[in-house]
């Protein structure tokens, strides 16, 4: 299928060409991060904490450094200094000092599962049994969980040195407050006293977790140049080259990281956790050293999403116009500052054009793991307050919520609250396609078999997108393909959306790119593989790599034929002469030529496109509960989504439904499940409970292509927004077959039960 | 230093003669004594099915067996699913209709699917979600995974 705006359009985007690195991923030959093996390789093993807040007064580690087949064991002592600087990871930003201590904690350890120690041995189990005997003295303090309790006066302070801030100014006195923002425009005061109907609501969303199904892992060797090579999964070669020689304090150029394959990230696998520790014990031991991370550790220690606490508040008149709104977001970040409020803010009130807002966000931090990025990061949990309480407005005014949504709707020239003017953006193209849908055309029947009782939603969202940082290099062979070097590791389908735009430039098949993806030192600075932004941003360093490799075989084709390059033009995968209408060559035809008229031709660029383009997504989704046990399934869901232009419509259809999926469950049953201690108790994937095959119907996708004006082919970026609607989409749902508004995640089976039994 | 076990079995069709010590899983055999990488390990635990194997007919999470049980075994893992120079239809499926991201599970799910479809050629897609939930995928929603099995089925 192709989709309407593509139709005819282009030869190569918008098919569905098989992937080039599939046939490795079915056959299990691809490499992942665990597969890698290096002769001499020692196994680690990593020391944790087993409390979320504690001192530590000392670490003896002389026994597990006599255990025979022992290599190395290091703590925090064996770190360089830590320092001040703020490093920019593409979604999000962290300090040095506490992205060192977050991968080896220092005197004091903030959740349970931070490093404390690691281990190089001959195995696995000698490492597991040197770790077993490292004797750690700790001073156990009383830890914050959530946002809260930490901003009460008296409450634990999770990081001493903490410098808060709010508004601008720095907080006296010890504080759990890492920030305090705020957005406002236009007058909110006289925009409720404008509103016929005003709602305030309070919410509470539970962390969770990306859940992607590769633990993390690296291996590392340290040279007697002092040249680190670090081989693993990560979501950016080059961001966890800076993290790691930032906090092993060395020149970046002296790291060289070789992306393996990445099973799954969302955002959790940009921040750096074993690669400095395996270079430290790289270097002590001399050897090649693997750590791999346990599924227990994944959970615990590493980035979940906020949890918050929320509130907002919309004022509308009786036709539906809204006045104003003002939207509270407190997020926890964990155990260091730099929690996704900010991107929160800037998706809250998107979807909508209203003239008076103010948005406040907190940056809290709590003894729980240091928060990542998640999918469209901070706006899932925005838009699970500010979705629900426009379902509410829509019920109280009795007008239809796609109308309202309508009616309302930002478009191109609405000031988004947190400040930008919306380019073209298609979120009237995305309500109107919902109403079209055949999902919402068709009535639900509100009894389900067995007293089970149904109810339909409906929710949007947005997410910005980003542009950041690409290089691409293009050489052609004499055969007429061309190897295409990336350094976007590749999740879920870039290697072909990137090598499709390449192939729709040079006017060759999909096929006959054959795309890599280069280690640091193998093509130019490239950001994370996040953030929307690889398919947009390596794409379009991909078609200017295309458009160089054209500039040169036109100045080829011009040396062929003795004439000048302007008389050169490239239409249809030819190059041919305007005046003398014998003169053509295809592309393949003249990529045989190269080595008779200057050898290769290599095409290359790199980009920071300033261009992204917003996108927003519409929900339906249609339950059944059964009121007996509380247990909630989906039974059906539509997803509509604009994406710009689907350069390849099945990984973009596989983008909308991942996200649902995973929407679903954090909805539904998702969440950290902390004991008085502080400390996850369901740290298992039994425990954790993800959807499976069996708890998701069909997720029917309906996909809206309004070109972004910023992209050489109209790419917005598909991965995030559509994780924004879910949960509110589930809540609404909720409330048709119950009556009931649940304003606290996940909304399981228990509270759906204590909800029905307070109503009673 | 613990005692090594002598195991021999039909691995991917092929005979296997090695020894292992007797605490390590059939997991981190595969992977670890035998080359075979492309087993995942997700979890370690048994939950999440990327690991997965067929034993003698039967799937199993490899990490909960021992790689010391497969003495006189028969075990196939995905390197020995394609044909030379011929996939499996569920692996050709599974590319056509897009039903991997990151890749991870795929193996797991295609040793399960192809377990199902030996025993039962004609699932229905409830049948099939019921089979696959000890696979656990976070990139599809498992959609286009139930397609393609769909669609496997259909070219039998």
């Amino acid at each position: 299928m192709t989709t309407e705006a593509t139709k005819g359009k282009y030869n190569v985007i918008g098919t569905r060409p098989i992937r080039h690195d599939g046939y490795d991923k079915v056959t299990g030959r691809a490499i992942y991060g665990a597969d890698i093996k290096l002769p001499g390789l020692l196994q680690g093993a990593v020391l944790r904490s087993p409390h979320a807040h504690a001192r530590i007064k000392s670490i003896d580690t002389s026994a597990a450094k006599a255990l025979a087949g022992v290599g190395a064991v290091i703590t925090s002592a064996d770190f360089p200094g830590s320092h001040d600087t703020l490093i920019d990871l593409g979604e999000g930003a962290i300090n040095f000092r506490y992205a060192s201590n977050n991968v080896m904690a220092g005197d004091k350890v903030l959740y349970k599962g931070q490093p404390v120690a690691a281990i190089a041995a001959l195995d696995k189990n000698i490492a597991l049994e040197a770790a077993a005997l490292i004797k750690v003295d700790y001073e156990v303090l009383k830890p914050v969980s959530t946002v809260l309790e930490a901003l009460k006066p008296g409450a634990p302070i999770v990081l001493e040195d903490l410098e808060g801030q709010d508004l601008g100014e720095k907080i006296d006195g010890q504080t759990n407050q890492a920030n305090h923002i705020r957005h406002e425009f236009g007058d909110v005061e006289k925009g409720f006293a404008e509103a016929d109907i005003v709602i305030e609501r309070e919410f509470d969303t539970a962390m969770v977790h990306q859940g992607y199904i590769e633990p993390h892992n690296a291996t590392a060797t340290w040279d007697e140049e002092d040249r680190i090579t670090i081989w693993t999964s990560t979501q950016g070669s080059f961001p966890t080259r800076r993290q790691t020689a930032g906090i092993l304090r060395v020149p970046d150029s002296s790291v060289k990281v070789i992306p393996l394959e990445i099973g799954g990230g969302f955002g959790g696998k940009i921040p750096s956790y074993l690669e400095p520790v395996a270079a430290i014990l790289a270097r002590e031991t001399g050897r090649p050293v693997k750590l791999l991370m346990e599924r227990t550790s994944v959970f615990e220690s590493t980035g979940p999403t906020p949890g918050t606490w929320m509130s907002a508040k919309v004022g509308v008149k009786k036709d539906g116009t809204i006045t104003a709104a003002t939207a509270d977001l407190r997020f926890d970040a964990g155990a260091y500052p730099g929690s996704p409020v900010g991107a929160g803010m800037m998706c809250v009130f998107s979807c909508y054009d209203i003239p008076n807002t103010r948005i406040d966000g907190y940056d809290i931090v709590v003894n729980k793991p240091k928060t990542a990025a998640y999918r469209a990061p901070g706006a899932t949990q925005a838009a699970y307050a500010m979705e629900t309480v426009i379902d509410e407005i829509c019920e109280k005014l009795g007008m239809d919520p796609i109308e309202f949504r309508i009616k309302n709707a930002a478009k191109e020239g609405t000031r988004r609250a947190d400040g930008p003017i919306h380019p073209i953006i298609g979120a009237i193209e995305t309500h109107e396609a919902a109403k079209a849908s055949d999902h919402w055309n068709t009535p639900l029947e509100k009894n389900g078999p067995d007293g089970k009782l149904r109810g339909r939603g409906i929710a949007s969202g947005y997410w910005f997108n980003i542009g950041l940082k690409s290089a691409v290099t293009i050489s052609v062979n004499e055969d007429g393909t061309v190897a295409l070097t990336e350094g976007s590791t590749d999740i879920g389908g870039s290697r072909a959306s990137i090598s499709m735009m390449a192939a729709e430039v040079l006017g060759i098949p999909a096929e006959d790119v054959r795309p890599h993806v280069a280690d640091t030192e193998g093509i130019g600075y490239t950001d994370v593989t996040g953030g929307s932004r690889t398919t947009y941003a390596t794409g379009y360093a991909a078609h200017d790599a295309a458009q160089d490799v054209v500039v040169q075989l036109r100045e080829r084709a011009a040396k062929l034929w003795d004439v000048e390059v302007d008389e050169i033009e490239f239409a249809n995968g030819s190059y041919q002469s305007k005046s003398d209408p014998e003169l053509r060559l295809t592309h393949k035809e003249l990529a045989s030529k190269l080595g008779s008229t200057g050898g290769s031709v290599v095409g290359s660029a790199s980009v920071d496109p300033e261009g992204a383009g917003g996108a927003y997504s519409t929900q339906i989704c249609d339950i059944e509960i059964d009121p007996e046990t509380g247990k909630t399934d989906v039974i059906r869901y539509t997803i509509v989504q604009d994406v710009g232009t689907a350069i390849h419509p099945s990984y973009v259809e596989g983008q909308m439904q991942g996200a649902v999926a995973q929407g679903i469950g954090w909805a539904l049953n998702e969440e950290y499940f902390l004991n008085d201690d502080g400390a996850m108790v369901n740290s298992s994937f039994l425990d954790y409970r993800m959807p499976t095959s069996l708890d998701l119907p069909e997720i029917e996708t309906i996909i809206v292509e309004v070109p972004n004006p910023g992209h050489p082919f109209g790419v917005r970026g598909v991965g995030e927004v559509p994780i924004v609607p879910p949960l509110a989409t589930i809540a609404n749902a909720i409330y048709d077959a119950l009556g009931i508004r649940l304003r606290t995640t996940p909304m399981n089976a228990g509270s759906i039960l204590s909800a029905l039994e307070a109503k009673k | 230093m613990v005692e090594k076990v002598r195991v021999r079995a039909t691995l991917n069709g092929e005979p296997v003669d090695f020894l292992v010590a007797p605490y390590v899983s059939l997991l981190d055999t595969l992977r670890d004594e035998l080359g075979l990488t492309g087993t995942k390990e997700g979890c370690n635990d048994g939950n999440c099915g990327a690991c997965t194997v067929n034993l003698d007919g039967r799937i199993v999470d490899s990490c909960c067996v021992l790689g010391a049980e497969i003495d006189g075994s028969t075990v196939e893992t995905i390197e020995g699913m394609a044909e030379p120079g011929k996939l499996h239809p569920l692996q050709q499926t599974f590319l056509e209709e897009a039903a991997l991201q990151c890749g991870i599970c795929t193996p797991g799910f295609l040793i399960a699917a192809k377990a199902l479809l030996d025993k039962e050629p004609h699932p229905s897609e409830n049948r099939i979600r019921f089979w696959l939930a000890g696979n656990l995928c976070r990139c599809t929603g498992y959609d286009k995974i139930v397609k393609a099995v769909q669609k496997a089925a259909e070219l039998a």
